[in-house]
Parts: structure tokens; C-alpha cells; sequence
């Protein structure tokens, strides 16, 4: 993680398109911004406006066509997709709208995945897990699979997964898009904890204006290209 | 918890799935071990014939017999030990159904050359003391209840009437391939009763057994004894026992072949049922992989996962397979003794059903892996939603 307040992440002249048929498709068109390390921040627009293809090239599992994006310090526009996975591995956490646990795998064991990855031991992996679902409140969890666990406890296990390998960034793709209201809060209040509490640095993607006020700034994305950016407030 | 754990509770995610699919892999590689094991009794009697041992029979046909004379003159050729001679009786007990081979032999080389048929001491002193004597393989005297003392008699097919017989050996086999199902008798006994029934069929045999003193000798020997009677009115053609079985399997070549493959088409078809689960499985599964890829498992993490546990299905199957395939082939030797004297599961028998194990979870988990492997993330994830 960089210094609190420096740019984690430096996107400039992003381009990005997809082939439908003959037909070359514009998704992203110059994207160019940056994001300071410690920093709420919210994407926002339409359906099909390239949000959640801005947020996959920053967390590397996709690729731009031109441009360049460093995360960190990493140029990841350069890394080949082993590298990539590596880095994944070690620098994002991934929020999923529909949580994304491994159904046949307890809270705990959910949590532990991304920690197979690495050189830590049973026992410091154990010590990780732990504190990673005490930090969402699911102690009391652990031993549950994602059947017996609610859309929240479900959410707060994803978080807690993603957290668990501390991350440069999180990035969280409509995090609240599948949860009631309150259920929804309690996922927006724990982000900010992450944000305020452990300096993390989060970029979220949302349809849910409720979401994006929990966010220092407000990225407004329509047709690819971005229209406007401010601080949360303004926006709403 | 390791990736070990979660291969296995993807194995057994689908619990009825897997269970039918272990389940046509256990009757597969039982049915291929089965039909391996028969092809392995077709071929019984090669594997147990002896290299020191050598045939010599009429060149028309073994129908056709040889003088006994001619014992004598193939004594004398350089290189043999000894020789005896044997006929096919086909004898029948009480129904034609009570098949079993037996033989008019020369009871004394007969056991002086088959040293793989263990006869106590005594029983084979009590066997050449005694014209209707007869030593019986333990298979079949225990299929009739045969025991020492008892008169047995057998009606014959070749040879007209009812022959009497006193059982007065039991011999076991020294080796599991040694068929102990024959029957045989003196050969005199026989002889002695063609001379004055049908005097043109006596002192004549159906083959002469050499016994040669190396099997380094066996193509000298036996060009030896055949040019002894070219020309004659019996000319001989000699081999070895090895080869003189085979000649009578390759009259049953084709149904060898057909069971042959029969069994690869059991695997094949099994292969089918086994990828069609895996690509099943890993459709299913494809979001569960995109976000493991997300999260920076690499694609050959994905690949070790689904081979896992295609490996562990079929490995479950294999092994259930395998342990049905002895008892289930005990059944089926008992109560087919007649025509399979020898049906034993061979080692390499247990191999092949390894090796077909194997190549099915391997095959079964190809084209999933390589689809898995090609999986864009945002592809995978966009399923989810």
C-alpha cells in the first residue's frame, strides 16, 4: 500500500472495445483519472455505460485495448496473464454482487482461499481468518456454509475474503445490488469502516445513489466516456 | 483447508450424480475384467504348456492316429528324454452335459512328464498297480464327488460301451494355471479292449509326448522325429506344446477377437458416460472457477482441480470394480469349470483395469480442463449474474 493520500491508481488514455460479429463495438473511450490511496471511490451510470469494464481493467481481469493503468506503481497494461494472476492474488479483493462464495466450502474456508495462494503457514492462516471475520462479525460463522448464512452474513464473508490478504484496493462490483435495505447499509457502513478504519482504498461500482453518498467521489461514466466527476455530495 | 478438501467435496457435490457415475464405472471395469479374464482361460493352456515338452501327431490331422510303434524310433532321435503317448477318450459321466477331458495314456511317462500334476506317492503307486485305475484333477472330483476307492463309469463317444474306472489318485496342480479338471487312465486298458472289439484301431495313438532335455533343442528335435517318418504312411508333424495349443485356439480366434473387443467398446462407452459428468460439472461450476481465476488461482490450478476429480470418480469406480472382479470371477469359474478349467484373475488382468481407470478419468477431464483453461474471468463472472 502507498503513502495515505498518493495515487494508487493512475488510468490514462484507457480504450476499450468488444467485436460483436464484424462489428467493432466502443466500451471505454479515453478514460483518464486517478485514485488516491485511501480513497471511497463510486462509478456510476447506466446500463452498458462501461462501468464494470472500468472496474475489471483496474483490477486486472481484463485487458484494455490501449492506454495504460497502474495500480501500485504496476504498470498491469504489461503483465501476461500468469503475472497478472500472481498480482490479483496479492494487491485486489474482489466484492461481488451475488457474493460469489464456493457453496461446498464453510465461512472460514471461503475466507482461507485466497490465502492458498500464499507462503503462510496453517497456523498464520488461521490467525488471519479469524481476525478477518471478527473485523465483519462473523466469528460466530465460521463452521456455517453460504447455504445457512443470510444475503448479509453472505456479503460480510465476501468482504471478509476479500480483506483477508490485504489488499492495495478493493474493488466491489454493485455490492449491495442483491440485499434489502438494511442488510444494504450494514455492507455500506462496514466499507466505510474499511475506508476509514484501515485506510483501504475502495472503488465501487453502483447503481444505488444510497451507495455511492457512503463515497468521497462520484465517477459518472455514460456511453464510455466520462461525463462528470466530484465529491459524493455534490453529485446526489 | 486445502485444495485437496475441495476437491473432494466437488467429487461428491452431486452425491446421486456421482454415485451412478461411480456406479457405471464399477460394472464397467468389472465387465472388462471379466472379459479380459475369459480371453486369459481361452488361453489357459499355452500359458501352462511346458518348453521341455513337445507333440507329435499325424500331419493330416489328429484324427488321424500313429502307429505305437513308432514310440521307439522316437526315442532314439538325439535329444530326447522321454516320450509317451496319449488318446483322446471322450467319455461322457452318466449325461453328455458331464463333460470333461480325458485320456487313454501311458500312466507311467504321463506322470514322469507332467510334474505340474502333484500325485501323492502312494495314490500313484496305487494308480500303476491297477489296469482301471485313474487319476482325476480335484476340479472334477470335486464336481462329481468323486473320491479314492470309488468305481466310476464313464460312457464312451469314440470308444462304444460303458468303461469302469476305480479312482485311485486325486492330483492337485502346482500352479494356478494348471488345469485340474482332466481325467486320465492307462492306455493299455484301452488298447486291450480295441484288440478285440476293433482290432484295425489298436496299438495305435492319438499324439506322442517328448519330453526333450532342453528346450534349446526343441526345432532340432523336432525336424528330427518328422523326417524319421516322411514318405511312410503315417507321416508326423511335431511342435511344441505351446504352439500345438495354439493351433487349437486359432479355430476360436474370432470369438477371442469379438470378446477383445467387447471389452475396449465397455470402456469407450464408460468414457463417454464419465466426460459427459465432468462436462457437466465443470458448466456448472464455470462462475465457481472464474471467481478462483479472479482471485488468482491460475489456470493450471483449475486443471489440477478438475483432473482431481475426475481421477477420484474413477478411481472410486476402478477400485470397486477391481474388488467385485475377484469374487465375481470365482462364481462364474465354479460354475463354468467345464469349459474354463483355468479362470483366474491374472495380475496383469488387474493392470489393464488400472490403466482403463485411468484413461477414462484422464480422457473424461480433457476437454473440460482445456474449456476451463480458455475461460475469460469476465465471461465466467457475467454467467454468475
Amino acid at each position: 500500500m502507498g503513502d495515505h493520500g498518493s495515487v494508487i491508481v493512475e488510468i490514462r488514455n484507457i480504450f476499450k472495445s468488444y467485436r460483436r460479429g464484424s462489428q467493432t463495438v466502443p466500451v471505454l473511450e479515453d478514460i483518464t483519472f486517478d485514485i488516491k490511496d485511501g480513497e471511497f471511490l463510486a462509478l456510476m451510470g447506466p446500463s452498458g455505460s462501461g462501468k464494470s469494464t472500468l472496474l475489471n481493467l483496474i483490477a486486472g481481469i481484463d485487458k484494455a485495448d490501449s492506454g495504460s493503468l497502474r495500480v501500485g506503481g504496476v504498470d498491469i497494461t504489461s503483465l501476461s496473464e500468469t503475472a497478472l494472476a500472481g498480482w490479483r492474488a496479492t494487491n485486489v479483493g474482489f466484492i461481488f454482487q451475488f457474493y460469489n462464495l464456493i457453496p461446498v466450502l464453510t465461512a472460514f474456508e471461503n475466507v482461507e482461499l485466497p490465502l492458498l495462494l500464499t507462503s503462510l503457514s496453517r497456523g498464520e492462516r488461521k490467525e488471519h481468518v479469524e481476525v478477518a471475520l471478527r473485523s465483519v462479525n462473523l466469528s460466530d460463522r465460521m463452521d456455517h456454509y453460504p447455504s445457512q448464512l443470510s444475503g448479509g452474513q453472505q456479503q460480510r464473508v465476501a468482504i471478509a475474503r476479500a480483506v483477508v490478504t490485504d489488499p492495495t484496493i478493493l474493488v466491489a462490483d454493485e455490492p449491495t445490488g442483491d440485499l434489502d435495505r438494511r442488510s444494504a447499509e450494514e455492507i455500506l457502513d462496514l466499507m466505510e469502516r474499511l475506508v476509514h478504519e484501515l485506510g483501504k482504498t475502495i472503488i465501487m461500482v453502483t447503481h444505488d445513489p444510497r451507495a455511492a453518498a457512503k463515497a468521497h467521489i462520484i465517477k459518472h461514466l455514460e456511453k464510455g466516456i466520462l461525463t462528470d466527476n466530484g465529491p459524493a455530495k455534490a453529485s446526489i | 483447508m486445502g485444495l485437496l478438501k475441495l476437491l473432494f467435496r466437488n467429487a461428491f457435490r452431486h452425491r446421486l450424480r456421482t454415485f451412478l457415475t461411480v456406479l457405471g464405472i464399477t460394472i464397467a471395469i468389472l465387465a472388462f475384467g471379466m472379459l479380459r479374464t475369459v480371453v486369459g482361460a481361452w488361453y489357459a493352456g499355452v500359458e501352462a504348456s511346458s518348453a521341455t515338452r513337445l507333440i507329435t501327431r499325424n500331419s493330416v490331422s489328429l484324427v488321424f492316429f500313429l502307429p505305437i510303434s513308432y514310440k521307439e524310433k522316437i526315442r532314439q532321435v538325439p535329444g530326447v528324454k522321454e516320450v509317451g503317448y496319449s488318446d483322446w477318450f471322450g467319455g461322457v459321466y452318466k449325461e453328455e452335459k458331464n463333460f470333461f477331458p480325458n485320456f487313454a495314456t501311458d500312466a507311467k511317462t504321463a506322470l514322469e512328464l507332467f510334474p505340474e500334476f502333484i500325485v501323492p506317492e502312494a495314490q500313484k503307486n496305487a494308480f500303476l498297480r491297477d489296469r482301471k485305475g485313474a487319476v482325476v484333477g480335484i476340479k472334477t472330483a470335486k464336481r462329481f464327488g468323486w473320491k479314492i476307492g470309488d468305481l466310476v463309469t464313464l460312457r464312451g463317444t469314440i470308444f462304444p460301451g460303458n468303461w469302469e474306472f476305480v479312482i485311485r489318485g486325486i492330483y492337485h496342480g502346482s500352479q494356478k494355471s494348471t488345469d485340474e479338471t482332466q481325467f486320465f487312465f492307462h492306455w493299455n486298458y484301452l488298447n486291450e479292449s480295441l484288440k478285440k472289439t476293433a482290432p484295425y484301431r489298436a496299438d495305435k495313438v492319438g499324439w506322442f509326448l517328448v519330453g526333450i532335455t532342453s528346450p534349446d533343442v526343441a526345432a532340432d528335435v523336432a525336424v528330427a522325429i518328422d523326417k524319421l517318418f516322411e514318405n511312410s504312411l503315417a507321416e508326423t508333424i511335431t511342435e511344441t506344446e505351446k504352439a500345438f495349443q495354439l493351433s487349437f485356439i486359432s479355430m476360436t480366434e474370432a470369438i477371442v477377437v469379438v470378446i477383445q473387443l467387447v471389452s475396449i467398446i465397455v470402456i469407450i462407452i464408460i468414457m463417454a458416460v464419465m466426460a459427459n459428468t465432468m462436462a457437466m460439472t465443470v458448466r456448472e461450476r464455470t462462475g465457481e472457477y472464474a471467481i478462483m481465476k479472479t482471485l488468482g488461482f491460475g489456470g493450471w490450478h483449475i486443471a489440477a482441480l478438475i483432473l482431481g476429480e475426475s481421477l477420484v470418480i474413477a478411481a472410486t469406480g476402478t477400485l470397486s470394480g477391481i474388488a467385485l472382479t475377484f469374487p465375481a470371477a470365482k462364481a462364474f469359474g465354479d460354475s463354468l469349470s467345464q469349459y474354463f478349467p483355468i479362470f483366474n484373475v491374472a495380475r496383469s488382468t488387474v493392470y489393464m483395469e488400472v490403466a482403463a481407470g485411468l484413461i477414462v478419468a484422464i480422457v473424461a477431464a480433457i476437454f473440460p480442463i482445456w474449456r476451463s483453461i480458455q475461460l475469460r474471468i469476465a465471461d465466467g463472472l457475467r454467467r454468475i449474474g
